[in-house]
């Protein structure tokens, strides 16, 4: 085990966080506090990242999920209505897959914590933050064919989202009342 | 220095958190706010990988990249499907929405 420090004192108490979020976010009934709770998960993960020597991934975790993403869940949620969910029936197949679940992260914890081989891993020093210079030449030099893949998903995206919500006719009455009441 | 398994165990926390979320609950978004958990724990890993094998090299960091965008596509495009399913069937509970089901 490590020296206790204060990078570790910090990183148990984030990490904390995040799992308390991500628990509050599976069991809240309403799914407003469900994606509240989730904004609230991503940032305590971007934290990690800025310690991690990470900012422009943490910034843009911030910006892109915390922002832009968590702001769609919530417009979607209150533009349809349905925030409350019905009580939550306890099925058999749940349970089981909960016991699964919870055996997986038990074994992985295990394996990790007890049987690694601590010279396997090569650390390398902290404190060089990388800069967004390099992040961008990696992406327009060795990964550009990929970079481009993605660009050509967000369009596709974008296309299919607007395709699947247009409506086809003027008959969005219901849906209109609906949102007015 | 943080050790990387305790990063690992994280990660593998939310995996964990988020596939139970995406199986149990009955709402769509929220089992989509489940897949965004997984992905994330995703990115934690990733960047975990970075920082402790290959930090000369920024790639853990632009396949994050990916990732994110990879994300923020799933969400526009699963929103817009339960938009018209709402718009058609007044619901969006994972277990009304099985017509496909033969």
């Amino acid at each position: 085990m490590p020296v206790i420090t204060l990078q570790l004192v910090i990183f148990i108490t984030v990490a904390a966080l995040a799992i308390a979020s991500a628990l509050g976010m599976l069991f809240s009934r309403n799914t407003v506090y469900s994606a509240l709770l989730l904004v609230f998960n991503f940032t305590t993960v971007a934290f990690l990242y800025f310690m991690m020597g990470a900012p422009f991934i943490g910034l843009a975790q911030i910006t892109v999920y915390a922002g832009a993403i968590m702001v769609l869940f919530l417009f979607v949620i209150m533009l349809l209505g349905t925030e409350q969910i019905a009580r939550i029936e306890q099925l058999s197949a749940q349970s089981v897959a909960a016991v699964l679940l919870g055996l997986v992260i038990i074994t992985e914890a295990v394996v990790v914590f007890l049987l690694r081989n601590p010279t396997s891993l090569v650390v390398t020093s902290g404190g060089d933050v990388v800069s967004v210079n390099e992040i961008g030449g990696l992406l327009y030099s060795q990964y550009l064919l990929p970079f481009e893949i993605t660009s050509f998903i967000l369009l596709v995206a974008v296309v299919g989202a607007i395709i699947l919500t247009k409506q086809e006719k003027p008959a969005g009455k219901a849906v209109e009342g609906e949102v007015k009441k | 220095m943080i050790p990387l398994s305790w990063y690992l165990v994280l990660s593998a926390a939310l995996v964990c958190i988020g596939v139970f979320g995406v199986i149990s609950r009955r709402n769509a978004i929220a089992m989509l706010l489940g897949v965004e958990l997984i992905l994330n724990a995703v990115n934690i890993n990733l960047l975990a990988f970075w920082r402790y094998m290959d930090v000369i090299h920024v790639t853990g960091q632009v396949f994050t990249i990916m990732v994110i965008t990879a994300a923020a596509a799933e969400v526009a495009v699963g929103l817009a499907i339960f938009i018209a399913v709402y718009r058609n069937k007044r619901t969006i509970a994972a277990e009304d929405v099985a017509d496909l089901k033969g």
